[in-house]
């Protein structure tokens, strides 16, 4: 019969081992609080975002510079003027840019006459930005058309969001990166204590006590589900504050914060259990756990990815735990959740079950 | 209730037969040693007495109990130190006791327990801090929490520095006087001699020898003998002038097998008549140490590794006699 005091007793010496080894900590609370302030500053603040085109207009006309202001006026792109004077391919290579435009001399003139005319647009297809100019410049020369036979505008484009909440990268980041701590901080603990336990045979002292093997499990869980609770507070708390995240908080997050460091508390108890030795132990965590890392949705969310990507993600176990926070913390979307929940839940007892099956306190 | 009972045990791993047909009992406030090299199965079988390791076949009750089906009921009863005991490197043995009493389900004053292991005055100091000597204090101290009937302590004083070892001796001849049966496993002969009632000598799986040091020495030592500092020239001169089994033992050192008493007097007779050279002289027995040699064939170093027949002459005569 599992005793719930001993399981306090464990939980209590082993939170202040926990609290009292300063790396631990670090990694489980303090680290994915710094990858939230990387992250949300290297995508969510300063720069304009708008790409530079780099643009030599060889044409004097009054034509040409309307259409280079307007152009810039656009607001997707910057224009920086190159002098005539200068090789514009050169130009391109040596400032290690891609996009440009140039304008040819006759260009005013032939506007003016009714003369078909070309502008010339630089740009690499590999890079996304080259398309958005190329767009850009299309979309401006097609108001210059218009213009030029007092075409008034047929066909207008009004603007409207799809959802009332715009989001940013850091809205995304942080139910990702609240799955990565769910994941790295039990993972690699249990890996590592189960297999050097087994190693320095504590495990075999630990069954000389009453206490049971799923006792001991219980109290590593209990506690993973308390760091993770304190890692969401910290991450939410400065996730909002220094980025003004959206995030709503509701009761369906707790299923979550609780199976995924149930999850993975009972992976790396797995792993640890079947390997025989600490290395290996820690290798085959490092080959389940890293994947995960980044491709579960933690960093980047996964429609970014190539399609064999995405498939690959629907087999590991944290994408459903993202791709739920992701719906309840962002999207309201409670269908989703429960897909996800339903998923976790299961893959949670499986996980749990064989762990507790396979881990051994004695020997034959 | 005789606390350990154990009839014909073995347990191989694969070709190699740990523990080969062990039988012996150990009675109520007894302190029983088993001493042995490394690998003659001292721990395999302590190890089937606490209900660590399933035994291939034979009858084991301890405490009345088979300790591999009720290993669970046991334990409560029994305190154990490991070889090579460990802890959590971040917990204090303060912290421990209380961690050991809350998985007992007992009350204790964890302060009383230090100062009975003498480990009081590093009561607050983290585990992965403390010495090996106060490591192995802090397991005897975790052994003691259940208040056990039956103690196992195996090797609890390997690798520790003379001091530590007779601290933990203390300890031990402490819960001695308190009637505990204790069941100790060493490889340290003067441990073994030191701290228990009975000895059983094991070597490859078996129990070659068996009883307190007295009735071990009586039954496989040599007798008594008169040692006399000599050369080798000395020796020949007594074994060719009396009916006396003389030996040069090598180093100076010439050794006379007495059968009486009586003997000792025609072989001084026969030194002075040399009027050779002779320096020390005395008679001595086997000691448990001599025993051992001869029954498991060789010397052990401190790790308790069997250094086989490699000390010249002196051994190789002491394994003819």
């Amino acid at each position: 019969m599992a005793s719930a005091k001993r399981i306090m007793a464990d939980l209590r010496l082993f939170g202040r081992g926990y609290l009292r080894n300063r790396v631990g900590l670090f990694f489980g609370l303090i680290f994915p609080v710094i990858l939230i302030l990387i992250f949300g500053a290297i995508f969510s603040g300063g720069s304009s975002g708008t790409i530079t085109v780099y643009v030599q207009n060889q044409d004097a006309g009054q034509i040409s510079t309307s259409f280079v202001d307007v152009l810039n006026s656009t607001g997707t792109v910057r224009v920086v003027l190159v002098s005539t004077s200068e090789n514009f391919s050169q130009y391109l290579s040596v400032h290690s840019a891609s996009d440009g435009m140039t304008i040819p001399a006759d260009f005013s003139s032939n506007y003016m006459a009714g003369n078909p005319v070309n502008v010339t647009v630089y740009g690499n297809p590999s890079s996304s930005s080259s398309a958005v100019v190329s767009g850009t410049v299309t979309g401006v020369a097609n108001v210059f058309n218009l213009r030029h036979y007092n075409g008034s505008m047929i066909i207008g484009l009004t603007q409207t969001t799809v959802n009332a909440q715009v989001y940013k990268y850091v809205d995304f980041l942080i139910p990702g990166l609240i799955g990565f701590s769910i994941l790295v901080s039990p993972m690699f603990s249990l890996v590592n204590i189960s297999s050097e336990y087994k190693k320095t045979k504590l495990f075999k002292q630990l069954s000389l006590t009453p206490l049971s093997k799923i006792e001991w499990l219980a109290s590593k869980v209990l506690w993973y589900i308390l760091l993770s609770a304190l890692s969401f507070l910290l991450m939410v708390a400065v996730g909002v504050l220094a980025f003004g995240a959206y995030v709503t908080l509701t009761l369906w997050l707790i299923p979550f914060l609780v199976l995924g460091p149930m999850l993975f508390s009972s992976l790396g108890m797995l792993v640890g259990t079947v390997t025989r030795s600490t290395e290996t132990a820690s290798l085959v965590g490092q080959v389940i756990t890293f994947p995960m890392m980044f491709l579960a949705g933690t960093f980047f969310p996964i429609s970014l990815m190539p399609i064999y990507l995405q498939s690959f993600a629907h087999i590991l176990p944290l994408f459903y735990i993202v791709e739920g926070l992701n719906a309840v913390m962002i999207y309201g979307n409670y269908g989703q959740a429960v897909i996800d929940l339903v998923v976790v839940t299961a893959i949670t007892i499986i996980v749990f079950v064989a762990a507790a099956k396979l881990f051994k306190w004695r020997e034959d | 209730m005789i606390p350990v009972e154990i009839s014909s045990v073995t347990k191989s791993y694969g070709d190699l037969k740990a523990v080969n047909g062990v039988s012996f009992s150990v009675s109520e406030g007894e302190v029983f040693a088993l001493l042995g090299p490394n690998g003659a199965g001292k721990t395999t079988l302590i190890e089937i007495l606490e209900g660590l390791r399933k035994r291939d076949s034979g009858a084991v009750k301890v405490l009345g109990l088979d300790p591999w089906e009720n290993g669970y009921v046991l334990h409560r009863r029994i305190g154990v130190i490991p070889q090579d005991f460990t802890f959590f490197d971040k917990a204090t043995p303060w912290e421990a006791l209380k961690y050991y009493a809350d998985l007992f389900g007992v009350s204790v004053n964890p302060d009383e327990i230090l100062k009975e292991v003498l480990l009081e005055g590093s009561a607050s100091v983290l585990f992965e801090n403390l010495s090996s000597g106060q490591k192995q204090k802090m397991g005897l101290a975790l052994s003691l929490v259940n208040s056990p009937e039956l103690l196992f302590l195996d090797e609890p004083t390997t690798g520790l520095d003379p001091n530590a070892r007779r601290a933990i001796w203390d300890v031990i001849r402490g819960l001695k006087n308190k009637d505990k049966t204790v069941i100790l496993t060493t490889h340290y002969l003067d441990e073994a001699q030191q701290l228990s009632d009975r000895v059983a000598i094991m070597n490859h799986g078996n129990i070659v020898a068996m009883g307190t040091s007295d009735e071990i020495i009586e039954a496989y030592g040599s007798g008594e003998r008169l040692e006399i500092h000599g050369t080798e020239e000395l020796a020949s001169y007594v074994r060719a002038n009396t009916d006396l089994k003389v030996e040069y033992k090598g180093k100076g050192l010439i050794g006379i097998a007495l059968n009486r008493k009586i003997d000792a007097l025609t072989a001084l007779a026969a030194v002075k008549q040399s009027g050779l050279d002779w320096g020390e002289i005395h008679t001595r027995r086997d000691s448990l140490d001599d025993v051992f040699v001869k029954l498991v064939r060789g010397t052990m170093d401190a790790q308790g590794e069997i250094k086989a027949e490699n000390n010249g002459d002196n051994s190789t005569d002491r394994r003819r006699r």
